[in-house]
């Protein structure tokens, strides 16, 4: 079973995108939410908990296939995001941003320990859902589930930049985000716009958790804390706001970590991440893709 | 006159009171030996501390259907320490001070126990940890005995020697890797043991690489660990982890065995690695449910639980009933002597094997078990004496 070292370089490749992937797929949603509100939504992987729970809940007891099953915990998770914004968001809107980032952290705790509360710390199981093919093309081996990944990730992306730069709604959501008082007087009915926004982001979350329960088929009720960390490192990297910037960072991240952890330093993964974290909020704050724009205090 | 009378009335009425008190409550206490339980009843290992406490409950239920031990009732106490050092001596404290207990069974994990460990000794009460494989729990890194703690269970570093006994003498391979959860002093410490005996006879660690407790993604490092061509995966750690290492493993292609710990004992593994992944995977652990000496204390319990014990339970059942044979062999509950009893116990069939506790460290000297994974499900291998 010796491999030789390129088909080794190929392998390790294999695996950062698909750990890059589901990177992509949880930052796409917490990069539009900070686009448009410019709140960084901490409890995002949270929601993404909630939505692989409710994924599991579809499929292991309901006995739903797998695409109800994600539509469900898309649309459930979508009602719990408007909540959210309505019961811990809206009262602060008018409030300092680091007050809203506070609020954040508090539903981040909330949905964590809640959920512990009420599933238990027990790791619970998904039912095998795609096939368990592996494809092997000159010894690089990848499985079904990287494919599913990395396409849903990619259509998603596409769906979501199509949605805020072609379409009325996404017209709205822009003129939300450059003056939100501006937009109101333009007729603009922004707390919809916002909770839309919201709704929006916390499927695309669920959608991320159902997929990352069935790809690694455990969950648990802190599942969503590092990915959460992980994926605002992939929208600072791609820069913060921008929908591709998302995809890039985050799929560039699961390469970064994969070459790490190939190393042999596989202790130092998350050190790297964080450190990347910290680069480029120093060379370059506005990420990737993003323009240097000076911001008004 | 008159105000000297009120007093005088109140005297008697109080000391009614008092001895009304004292005369309910002493025949009950006198039927009754208090045992505590600082255990995990909720928390991260929440499972371990349930089935702890099934196995005790078991042990002491059937004890007192005989009859109860020296004309009394056992009664077990216990205390919650969240999983958490912290409030593991909390738990311990209570019961020591508040309920008077005689002797203090817990608590599961090796940190919580040592964080029971200095109460104990403060208050001279026996500690019997079923579960607590560190093998500082019981001896300090000076050199120096904690003389109030015991365990029903045998430690890290035997295990590490029984896994690299097994893959040298039985699966006779000798280059292994070894994958180490790099958070925990369990899993380090059975990969230590299992390194160096593996070096010392004359075999070779390809790799040596680490994980951190909750990772889901092992993809990276287990194509690190292909490339170095070990011809098997030495993986001690806990089965959460271990359930995805597993998978993760075969679907990279490696085919060879994977040896671990007791910490791979639970029925999630085979839902967390897919059954057929199993196949060839091998680890050591402390009993085996049909073993003539275990059958019954299994059956009784799956009769009670409706579910197969787990390892803890069968430890849990045997720190209880370890107990209850130094309670038989005092004649009394005086803790100095019951501390005496169980450090001299000897050839003590427990239902997971016969156990001797060795007076300078407080181990036990015990038999271990090597299990064989087949489509997911536990078969027994071999029995590995020390």
């Amino acid at each position: 079973m010796g491999s030789s070292i390129t088909q080794q370089i190929f392998q390790q490749l294999v695996n950062g995108l698909s750990l890059g992937s589901i990177y992509a797929l949880i930052a796409l949603g917490y990069t539009m939410v900070y686009g448009i509100v410019k709140l960084i939504n901490f409890a995002h992987g949270d929601v993404m908990m909630v939505g692989a729970y409710s994924g599991w809940f579809a499929i292991t007891v309901l006995h739903w296939s797998f695409l109800p099953a994600l539509l469900f915990s898309m649309v459930a998770c979508a009602l719990l995001g408007v909540v959210i914004e309505r019961i811990a968001y809206k009262p602060l809107r008018n409030a300092s941003r680091i007050a809203a980032l506070i609020t954040a952290i508090g539903v981040s705790l909330f949905l964590e320990y809640g959920g512990m509360l009420l599933v238990t710390a027990q790791v619970r199981t998904y039912p095998p859902v795609f096939p368990e093919t592996m494809y092997s093309i000159h010894g690089v081996i990848f499985k079904y589930g990287d494919i599913v990944m990395l396409l849903t990730s990619v259509i998603l992306m596409a769906l979501l930049h199509f949605t805020v730069q072609y379409t009325k709604m996404g017209k709205a959501m822009r003129a939300v985000s450059f003056d939100k008082d501006a937009a109101l007087l333009m007729g603009i009915n922004t707390n919809n716009i916002i909770s839309f926004t919201f709704a929006i982001g916390s499927a695309l979350a669920a959608a991320a958790g159902v997929l990352m329960g069935v790809y690694f088929n455990t969950i648990d009720p802190l599942m969503g804390m590092i990915p959460g960390l992980k994926a605002f490192v992939a929208a600072v990297l791609g820069g913060i706001g921008i929908i591709p910037g998302a995809m890039v960072g985050g799929l560039m991240l699961g390469l970064i970590e994969s070459i790490v952890s190939g190393l042999g330093a596989s202790t130092w993964r998350d050190a790297v991440a964080f450190l990347i974290l910290i680069l480029v909020l120093i060379i370059k704050p506005s990420g990737l893709f993003g323009k240097n724009v000076r911001e008004k205090v | 006159m008159q105000k000297s009378n009120v007093v005088l009335g109140l005297a008697v009425i109080m000391l009614g009171l008092v001895s009304g008190c004292s005369s309910a409550a002493a025949p009950q206490a006198a039927q009754e030996i208090k045992i505590g339980g600082d255990l995990e009843l909720s928390g991260g290992v929440a499972t371990y501390g349930q089935s702890v406490l099934n196995a005790v409950n078991l042990a002491f239920e059937d004890q007192n259907n005989k009859g109860g031990l020296l004309g009394k009732q056992l009664k077990f106490i216990t205390a919650d320490n969240k999983s958490e050092a912290g409030e593991s001596t909390t738990a311990i404290t209570k019961l020591i001070t508040q309920d008077k207990v005689v002797a203090v069974l817990g608590a599961v994990t090796s940190s919580n126990t040592k964080a029971a460990v200095p109460v104990s000794a403060d208050n001279k009460i026996p500690l019997i940890t079923p579960t607590a494989t560190n093998a500082e729990v019981t001896v300090n890194k000076d050199g120096s005995l904690n003389k109030w703690v015991f365990r029903s269970c045998f430690l890290d570093p035997f295990q590490g020697k029984v896994a690299e006994n097994f893959v040298t003498n039985t699966l006779k391979l000798n280059k292994a890797a070894v994958f180490i959860d790099q958070k925990d002093d369990y899993s380090k410490g059975l990969a230590a043991e299992f390194s160096k005996d593996l070096t010392s006879a004359g075999g070779t660690i390809t790799d040596t690489e680490n994980y951190v407790g909750g990772d889901k993604d092992f993809r990276s490092t287990l194509t690190r660990i292909k490339a170095s061509n070990p011809e098997v995966l030495f993986v001690p750690g806990y089965y959460s982890e271990v359930g995805l290492i597993v998978k993760q493993a075969r679907e990279l292609g490696i085919t060879t065995p994977i040896v671990g710990g007791d910490g791979w004992d639970s029925a999630k593994l085979a839902d967390l690695a897919g059954a057929a992944n199993l196949n060839d995977t091998y680890y050591v652990d402390h009993m085996w449910a049909g073993d003539p000496a275990t059958k019954p204390f299994a059956d009784a319990y799956t009769a009670k639980y409706k579910a197969e014990p787990d390892a803890l339970a069968a430890l849990g059942y045997d720190a209880a009933e370890m107990l209850i044979e130094a309670i038989k062999t005092t004649g009394g509950t005086d803790p100095e002597k019951l501390r005496t009893a169980l450090e001299n116990t000897k050839d003590f069939q427990g239902v997971t094997g016969v156990i001797t506790v060795d007076p300078k460290t407080h181990n036990p000297i015990k038999s271990a078990v090597i299990i064989k994974l087949v489509d997911g499900k536990k078969t027994l291998l071999t029995h590995v004496n020390p």
